[in-house]
């Protein structure tokens, strides 16, 4: 059987890239160790978040799908940093653990150009450093033109419970035993990360009494640009804050050394993430905290696990016990799965391409965690470009690479594939130096047209794209046009609305309303406007200097060049450029280690050698 | 669209008139904001005449070119400042435009552009390509090594300041949900950036009144009549400033000649000769003589080859003991008359065989520790760019206070905030881009 596509592996990566390439109209194989596992979510219960729920928005806008599925299935939306001004706003939903993965296998299912199969890949078809298909754990051979791994944290995964390190997926799922080891026989360099995941609690054990509520917006939003939202905001499910006790950090510090991290095993090599420790980390590392917050939120309205948000922890399961039962409302609490650490493999992600083909083996791609990444968000838009990537690469077209000022995913993609990683790459806001470009609002702006050239934004999603497109510069071309003459309080302004507008205190809705002026849009298109007048100096300033980076970017640099021929290059430098091999100047300044001194010698090589 | 580079293309020091070049899309724009007279408006490949205003007051009387582009040296636009008033000036004029959005050039850039842009061919170039390539190291280190260790400790606290209260605003975004961090508003972060800003302003008062770097180094010429004080100074700067006649005594009045070493600026005074005297003119210039010894950062001292050392010399040799000093022997061309066993450490020249002036040059920057970097002009022009820079930050600072103050967001705020930590960077040549995140994550507590 010969299938264009094959996928490796059912996480978000997997059904992104699946999507994509067989709606693209390629015959597509997704293969996942269980079917049942299909876009589970192993940890948090949300999608979205600071930044993630920007990503989520791009990944609607270009025509993937976690943001219908994630509408779909939330049971609680949140509308984050409102006040913290227009480019940090940013979605986040409680997403129910079992509606989410059952709609996205309908939605799979109906793909006509997909076949999804229950196995476990251990093996690639490699033929002169290229790949020709998937070889199974059973030796049954599947060839195809295309493989992309989406191999989240299955390769050689070990779980780590206080001193005990078992070889698993997570929740006792069977991991990838020789695929990374196959990959390092290809060439591949191999990272072992780490990351962990904090206790479910039995929501009936809980004394509520003693939390704090957190209750979802009172406003309706979706992350999907065409379809209206379907769930109702007056019945949202709470989440609930608490906060560790003096007795929790006690029964830490007493069992520090149980914990796997803390000398409970001693042969951990993974590197876990920063910006998210264990329980165990952050009493040790910030022990001058008096208490940590917690949130204990609903997986589903079908079981009765709470996710207890903040305490993920490798500490053995009799300590875990006593962790728990040391925090507010949690005295009597039914632990339903005990926390863990996951270690496993990924690639260093600078043998990538920025299309996420691998640089090792041709009509290889990667997404998601193999990658070097941590979430789901993360990894979903990586498999919709790998899965685009690979469909345009079939097609003989150009790929789809989104620059750092076009999306939070080129931002994503280019520091993995540029700068590299040591830990689970999370986004964060900071990481986009271009943030202001890259706002809720505007991410059908700007990533539709992409969506629509190649070829997954049609029909309705395309043709309501151009409406709101066209009221926006409708509304826009109005409000220079319209005068207010005087204020409500009788004050001479005298200007332009569009003049007004750019007072910090005033607001679009309310002009149109307090003036009665004729200018009859939806929200989105008013917001839009609103964001674009009153932020213009702004914009534009960091405009300017998205240009100035492009310019570099148009610098292409020859995919043959031998820079052990280019003289005078600092020694960093030329290991740095060699590794990474980037594909313009732009990208070559983004490497660390490669200095301006180092690009001016560059770009005089490449004149003396490559023009004229 | 590159930046917008500036640098004085004349040898700094020498000849009448300085000529500043501009080259990039922003150089009109730029000049714009500092000249009297609307450059928008005038044709390309005209010059134009007006003043530099920095503000309100007028720094200099000068012609501008216009060359718009293609047809420039560059192929960008290039505008081209002739400044009439002096080094310190045409210096002045060029802090403007720094502090208006320029880029000090880096040596050669003008070149390298020419190069890139198609406008010159490799043989023109391949000088000028090869000195940059080779200069690589020297320009890095020439951003970075011209401030005193003190002021970039000083820029290294600041910015540390700086980076803690924009990671506690990214903290706010990247992690809202956190309640046990405090919730920052335009109030709570108004007082941190007010005594951010105070320390600014002292930082680039400090720079600014750096001696060294505002007024040179004061360099007095002292010795007895004839020894040949103006002679050398003359050939150190290289022009005839100074009267030189064989009568002693011709040098009256204190002659002021500016020789720029390595960036640093030299401000060389000779003396009238010193020596017992009932002339009451000559007498008063004595006097100052004696003053200047006591006023200037370095003595040069010159004994004459051929004469017997008089009691005077050797009375003055007493005076200079613990100064800075070099000690001079001139006429080394003419017979030894000259007892210098009473020396221990002296350079011999002659000026009229212009033997050994350099010897004197390399002392004074050996004194002084002036530049690893051979490179002229450069010293002084990254003190240039690094006030330019320091500046820049106070106006990021400025603008954010007021947007502080009209409740812009918090996200707006920061973006003038990060842009002035990113000046600040320059300044010590920190580039390093993950050292926000490495804040977050080492100052906050989170996680799943």
């Amino acid at each position: 059987m010969n299938y264009e596509v094959i996928v490796v592996g059912g996480g978000h990566a997997g059904c992104e890239a699946a999507v994509a390439s067989s709606r693209k109209g390629h015959k597509t194989l997704l293969v996942t160790g269980s079917i049942n596992n299909i876009a589970t979510m192993p940890c948090n219960p949300s999608i979205g978040g600071s930044a993630k729920g920007i990503i989520v928005r791009e990944i609607d806008a270009l025509g993937g799908v976690m943001g219908e599925v994630a509408d779909k299935t939330l049971i609680q939306m949140k509308m984050l940093n409102y006040a913290k001004g227009p480019a940090v706003k940013s979605l986040r939903a409680q997403a129910d653990k079992i509606t989410y993965p059952k709609e996205m296998l309908k939605l799979l299912n109906e793909e006509k150009n997909l076949t999804i199969k229950e196995a476990m890949v251990e093996d690639l078809i490699v033929k002169d450093n290229t790949v020709y298909g998937v070889v199974l754990d059973n030796e049954e051979k599947i060839t195809s033109n295309i493989v992309i791994l989406t191999t989240g944290t299955y390769l050689k995964s070990d779980i780590l419970i206080g001193n005990t390190r078992t070889r698993s997926g997570p929740h006792n799922e069977k991991p990838s035993m020789h695929l990374s080891d196959n990959l390092k026989k290809y060439g591949f360099k191999i990272l072992r990360l780490k990351t962990g995941t904090p206790p479910r609690i039995d929501r009936s054990t809980i004394d509520f009494t003693k939390t704090k509520r957190e209750d979802g917006d009172k406003k309706y939003y979706t992350f999907s640009h065409t379809n209206p939202p379907v769930y109702n905001i007056d019945n949202q499910q709470p989440c609930y804050l608490i906060y560790t006790t003096e007795e929790t950090k006690k029964i830490i510090k007493e069992n520090l050394n149980k914990s796997s991290m803390y000398g409970g095993l001693d042969d951990i090599t993974g590197v876990g993430p920063r910006y998210c420790p264990s329980i165990e980390d952050k009493m040790v590392r910030f022990s001058d905290k008096e208490k940590h917050q917690l949130f204990l939120e609903p997986e589903s309205l079908y079981y009765d696990d709470i996710y207890l948000q903040g305490f993920s922890t490798s500490m053995p399961k009799e300590v875990q016990e006593k962790m728990v039962h040391s925090l507010p409302g949690l005295e009597n609490a039914k632990i339903l799965r005990y926390a863990y650490a996951i270690e496993y493999d990924a690639i260093y992600p600078t043998q990538v391409k920025p299309n996420l083909e691998t640089k090792v083996l041709n009509n290889l791609f990667t997404a998601g965690q193999i990658n070097g990444t941590s979430g789901y968000e993360e990894a979903a838009c990586q498999g919709l470009i790998a899965g685009i990537n690979a469909a345009l690469k079939l097609e003989g077209q150009e790929p789809l690479i989104l620059k750092r000022n076009e999306a939070y995913i080129g931002v994503l993609i280019d520091d993995l594939v540029t700068k590299g990683t040591r830990e689970p790459y999370r986004m964060l806001t900071s990481r986009a130096e271009y943030r202001l470009l890259l706002r809720h609002d505007n991410s059908d702006l700007r990533l539709r047209e992409y969506g629509h050239k190649v070829g997954l934004i049609n029909g309705e999603k395309y043709s309501k794209f151009i409406e709101k497109k066209n009221n926006i510069e409708e509304l826009i071309r109005k409000i220079k046009e319209t005068k207010i003459i005087v204020d409500n309080e009788k004050r001479r302004i005298g200007t332009t609305v569009y003049e007004y507008l750019k007072n910090p205190s005033t607001n679009l809705q309310n002009i149109i309303e307090t003036y009665n002026l004729d200018l009859k849009y939806n929200d989105e298109v008013i917001e839009e406007v609103e964001i674009q007048i009153k932020y213009e100096g702004y914009i534009k300033k960091i405009e300017r200097e998205a240009e100035k980076m492009l310019k570099n970017e148009e610098k292409q640099i020859p995919e043959d060049i031998d820079y052990d021929k280019v003289p005078n290059l600092a020694s960093e430098a030329r290991q740095k450029l060699k590794e990474v091999r980037p594909l313009n100047i732009a990208q070559a300044i983004r490497i660390s280690g490669v200095n301006p001194s180092d690009i001016s010698i560059l770009l005089i090589y490449l004149r003396k050698h490559y023009n004229e | 669209m590159e930046d917008t580079i500036a640098a004085i293309s004349t040898t700094t020091g020498v000849g009448a008139i300085s000529i500043i070049r501009i080259s990039g899309s922003d150089a009109l724009e730029i000049v714009n904001k500092v000249f009297t007279k609307d450059l928008t408006k005038v044709k390309t490949h005209t010059i134009n005449y007006g003043f530099i205003k920095n503000k309100e007051e007028k720094i200099d009387e000068v012609l501008v070119s216009v060359m718009k582009a293609p047809k420039t040296f560059t192929c960008e636009d290039v505008v081209e400042i002739n400044c009439h008033g002096g080094i310190a000036t045409t210096n002045k004029v060029l802090e403007v435009l720094l502090e208006n959005g320029a880029r000090l050039a880096e040596p050669g850039e003008f070149t390298k552009r020419a190069f890139l842009n198609g406008r010159i061919d490799l043989l023109e170039a391949e000088a000028t390509m090869d000195l940059i390539s080779s200069k690589a190291e020297s320009a890095r280190k020439i951003s970075i090594n011209t401030l005193t260790g003190e002021t970039s400790n000083l820029i290294k606290k600041l910015r540390s300041e700086l980076i803690a209260i924009i990671s506690n605003i990214e903290v706010n975004i990247d992690y809202p949900e956190y309640e046990d961090i405090e919730v920052l508003t335009n109030d709570s972060i108004l007082p941190n950036v007010i005594e951010f800003k105070t320390k600014l302003e002292e930082i680039i008062k400090k720079s600014e009144d750096s001696k060294v770097i505002k007024e040179g180094i004061k360099v007095g010429i002292i010795g007895r009549p004839n020894v040949g004080k103006s002679s050398l100074l003359n050939s150190l700067i290289e022009e005839e400033k100074a009267i030189v006649t064989d009568i002693p005594g011709t040098t009256r009045d204190i002659v002021e000649g500016n020789l720029i070493l390595d960036g640093i600026t030299l401000n060389i005074i000779d003396t009238a000769g010193i020596r017992q005297t009932n002339d009451r003119v000559e007498q008063i210039g004595v006097e100052r003589s004696l003053k200047i010894i006591d006023t200037s950062d370095l003595v040069i001292y010159i004994l004459n080859n051929n004469e017997k050392i008089t009691y005077e010399e050797k009375e003055l040799l007493e005076k200079i003991k613990d100064k800075k000093k070099i000690i001079v022997v001139n006429k080394i061309d003419l017979e030894n008359k000259l007892d210098k066993s009473l020396l221990d450490n002296y350079i011999e020249i002659s000026v009229k065989e212009n033997i050994g002036i350099n010897k004197i040059k390399e002392e004074i920057k050996r004194l002084f520790n002036i530049g690893e970097i051979t490179s002229n002009d450069m010293t002084y022009l990254s003190n240039a760019r690094s006030i330019s820079l320091l500046k820049k930050s106070l106006n990021n600072i400025n603008e954010s206070i007021d947007e502080i103050k009209n409740s812009s967001p918090i996200d707006i705020v920061e973006l003038n905030l990060k842009e002035a930590w990113n000046n600040l960077g320059e300044v010590i040549g920190e580039t390093y881009t993950d050292e926000l995140l490495d804040e977050l994550f080492s100052r906050f507590c989170l996680g799943k």
